[in-house]
């Protein structure tokens, strides 16, 4: 890369709100030809949004946006396309039904004389298109038989025929294994050379070495600098990042004669998991780690009542208890945080409040005469709880969906703690979300159990979070509980090794 | 220290928020809009008509607006629940026919209305039943029982209409209080007050938006689906079975082949309130308002001496009209 030349891109001042909220300020990028240019920050920190700006989806409050010194006035994002702005999702738009040579040619397929598609001139030059990104693809394949890989390569080939000079490519390797990595990078490179400047925006600060140029770290809305990736280490990333050293959370050991809240006996569902017992107590965190496919998110469900148990028996405080529907649960104080957010967790169209005040309703707590809803007490306590948890909203009757991922999930735990409930089992409690939410969100796991007496049981992948959070680890691998760790015995060595165990029979 | 600045920050928002929330949701609220187009609609066709602007003629229009009004309040509780209900028509023609025999047999007033509510409660518990059990697609589930409950009641009695309405009976269609307001009339204004009370105070109303804005995570809060969707159903054909007799009264028979077509007013009633077909957001009074809309333009072109045939023109043209406003009032509700 050539600093001398002209740059292709500069945006300069970029300033964007939401609801009266900042989330870029006076935002400064440029992008030379041939470069790739990494674009790092936290969830929420505005890389998506200064994006969405760049292919114009969203309208700037202010600022410029220069292409080779002119200023450009984008209303719709056809306009970012003419002037050679491409943008790859990390889930492509793409008609699954249509061959590739279609998708390339979407929207402006080559005509015949009389104004028809000229689809042998079309599948031809889809073809040369692909060859000369050295694919073997056949153009009239249809997309939906595509790996995502070769999906992705579509895209690419696609923005390479829309004479694409900017192509700004989202997590373009999440889904992809490392050999599909090695041969995007590839694909990356002959585009440079080319002179495309590729803006590259990813979570995995490992891979950025080995394809970045130069990298821009965003932080709540403001650009902390742009630097030349040769000279950064990991280490001053994250900390640009997060704007920080990680902060280090100690737990209080837990007292040894607290009660049993939760056992279970020789849970089964078939082809699931089979004969998992454990118990948990009072004030505890117990975390359940495993691969995926161990079991261990279906283990979960099947105690919330989501899915049926073949066999097996559930105590509550020593109470044999009977949980059909997940209705019966939260009834019985169990709280339940999934994975998937706003797959099954919130209401996307619902007001903050709504959300946060539902397994109260559903539980039947706080009516007034048995049967009409206590809207002051609602009032109250989602207030109460935005408080205490932090959400950042500026109006609890706003609409989750406007909320960022993080302050989703704490709507999310806000609605179990407004219900009440005792034993809180949460599926990937911070996953997706960014490192400064993950830190609140442990925070309140532990202020739940060690100082108001609840039970966390905790799903994760994220083995140090496992670590630093559970009071004992119970190791999950097809299906079977295989080991059970104190504190002080495990390691992220020994738990990965039990959880990569072979079950027999 | 830095959670001592969000907290006040917090606090500080919420007072301001209160303070300005009251004329920014009186603005922001789909039933202002809403009325004030009506209104508007109003204030033109008396310009165009010196009877138009009558208390005779308004009460008139809200006599006409009273059956589809009673459905479309029904019809609001299973789209917002995410579901569709295309059997009301029918449920209506069922439940004028079941009451009219019970009225043949020389039964009391209280009986006939216990049994054309229940006709409407057993029609709609079908419906629930189908979609919560079978699981089944509710456009499916309830244009299956259009067709078989349209059939039932012509099956009842051959096809033929049930003529000599009990007088006492007649009240309700055709009776008027103090002489002035219409029963019908009435009667809707009952049950929109009673359906807005159900929405905003009671879990059943939370939890029907719950169900539509996405159902898996009101089951995982714990909410009971099937009694919730079967609830939903059984309420909304309970409302299409009022509606049934309020006609039968009115004209003084049970028509079989009565209500055709009353779902694509009912449901255009509540599209034009603004209730999103997706579920989980919309709002009654708006119902009310569209339901209105609807009839003052059937009244208001009838009046003016327009061909009848144009109702229908213009009331496609309002329905489209009423929900890209509807839209463009999100639009700029979110930017």
């Amino acid at each position: 890369m050539d600093e001398k030349r002209a740059p292709l891109l500069e945006m300069r001042n970029i300033s964007k709100s939401f609801f009266g909220v900042p989330v870029l300020q006076a935002i400064n990028f440029d992008l030379y030809p041939g470069e790739v240019h990494v674009l790092l920050g936290e969830n929420g920190a505005g890389k998506s949004t200064l994006m969405k700006i760049l292919s114009a989806a969203y309208r700037l409050d202010s600022g410029q946006i220069l292409i080779d010194g002119q200023e450009q006035h984008f209303k719709v994002p056809a306009d970012a396309q003419t002037v050679g702005i491409s943008t790859i999702y990390q889930h492509f738009n793409q008609c699954l039904d249509l061959t590739i040579a279609e998708n390339i040619f979407l929207g402006r397929p080559p005509r015949t004389r009389f104004g028809l598609i000229d689809w042998r001139q079309m599948n031809r030059d889809a073809q040369a298109a692909l060859s000369n990104v050295n694919t073997n693809l056949d153009a009239r394949t249809r997309i939906g038989t595509l790996s995502i890989a070769s999906r992705q390569v579509v895209e690419i080939v696609s923005a390479i025929n829309r004479r694409t000079r900017i192509l700004v490519m989202d997590e373009p390797t999440a889904a992809l294994s490392e050999q599909e990595v090695k041969r995007l990078f590839e694909l990356i490179r002959s585009l440079t050379e080319r002179g495309v400047g590729v803006i590259y925006i990813s979570h995995r600060m490992e891979e950025l070495q080995s394809i970045g140029d130069r990298v821009t770290v965003l932080r709540d809305g403001r650009n902390t600098g742009t630097h030349k990736i040769a000279e950064m280490d990991l280490d001053s990333l994250v900390r640009l990042m997060i704007g920080r050293d990680l902060n280090q959370t100690n737990i209080a050991p837990l007292p040894d004669d607290m009660p049993e809240t939760l056992r279970v006996e020789n849970l089964t569902r078939k082809g699931k998991f089979q004969s998992v017992s454990f118990s948990v107590r009072q004030g505890e965190i117990v975390g359940i780690s495993g691969l995926m496919g161990s079991g261990r998110t279906e283990l979960a469900q099947s105690i919330f009542g989501v899915h049926p148990l073949t066999s097996g028996e559930i105590y509550i405080r020593g109470q044999r208890v009977n949980i059909r529907i997940p209705g019966d649960a939260v009834k019985l104080g169990i709280g339940f945080l999934t994975e998937d957010r706003l797959g099954d967790g919130l209401g996307a169209s619902l007001s903050i409040r709504d959300n946060m005040s539902l397994p109260l309703w559903a539980s039947g707590q706080e009516y007034v005469y048995g049967l009409f809803l206590n809207r002051r007490k609602e009032r109250q306590l989602s207030n109460e709880y935005s408080r205490r948890l932090n959400v950042r909203a500026t109006n609890m009757s706003m609409p989750v969906r406007y909320l960022s991922g993080g302050n989703q999930q704490k709507v999310v735990l806000a609605k179990w703690l407004i219900a009440r409930c005792s034993i809180l089992i949460v599926d990937e409690p911070t996953a997706g979300i960014d490192i400064g939410a993950k830190e609140e969100v442990h925070r309140l796991l532990i202020n739940f159990t060690r100082q108001e007496g609840g039970t966390v049981i905790m799903i994760s992948s994220d083995l140090p979070e496992i670590l630093k959070l559970s009071d004992r680890i119970l190791v999950m691998a097809k299906g079977h509980m295989v080991k059970e760790l104190n504190r002080a015995e495990a390691t992220e060595e020994i738990v990965m090794g039990y959880s990569l165990t072979s079950i027999k029979g | 220290m830095a959670e001592t600045v969000q907290t006040d920050q917090l606090d500080n928002s919420d007072v301001v928020q209160r303070r300005t929330n009251w004329l920014r949701e009186l603005t922001q609220h789909p039933a202002v809009s809403l009325t004030a187009i009506l209104l508007l609609m109003w204030i033109i066709l008396s310009r165009l008509s010196p009877y138009f602007f009558s208390l005779d003629n308004v009460l008139q229009i809200t006599l006409q607006a009273a059956v589809v009004a009673m459905i479309a309040a029904g019809e609001t509780f299973v789209i917002l629940s995410g579901g569709i209900d295309l059997s009301v028509g029918s449920i209506f023609a069922m439940s004028a026919m079941t009451a009219g025999l019970v009225m043949q047999a020389k039964m009391p007033i209280p009986i006939v209305l216990a049994v054309g509510l229940l006709t409407g409660a057993v029609c709609g518990l079908a419906n629930g039943w189908g979609v919560s059990k079978l699981q089944l697609p509710p456009f499916i589930v309830t244009l299956g029982t259009m067709s078989i409950l349209r059939g039932f009641a012509l099956l009842i009695n051959k096809g033929i209409p049930i003529f000599g309405a009990n007088p006492d009976f007649a009240f309700l269609g055709q009776g008027r209080v103090f002489d002035l307001i219409p029963v019908p009339s009435l009667v809707v204004l009952g049950v929109y007050i009673l359906c807005w009370f159900i929405l905003r105070q009671t879990p059943f109303g939370r939890f029907t938006y719950a169900v539509g804005s996405n159902p898996e995570a009101a089951r995982l809060a714990g909410v009971g689906m099937s009694r919730q969707i079967i609830s939903i159903y059984v309420l909304c054909g309970v409302l299409a079975g009022l509606a049934g007799m309020t006609e039968a009264s009115r004209l003084s028979s049970a028509q079989p082949a009565g209500g055709v077509g009353l779902e694509l007013d009912a449901i255009g009633a509540v599209v034009i309130g603004g209730t999103s077909l997706f579920g989980g957001e919309g709002n009654i009074v708006a119902t009310l308002i569209g339901a209105l809309m609807i009839a003052t333009i059937r009244n208001g072109l009838n009046i003016v001496g327009i061909e009848a045939f144009w109702q229908n023109v213009v009331t496609g043209f309002i329905i489209i009209l009423a929900v890209y406003l509807d839209r463009l009032r999100r639009l700029h509700g979110a930017a």
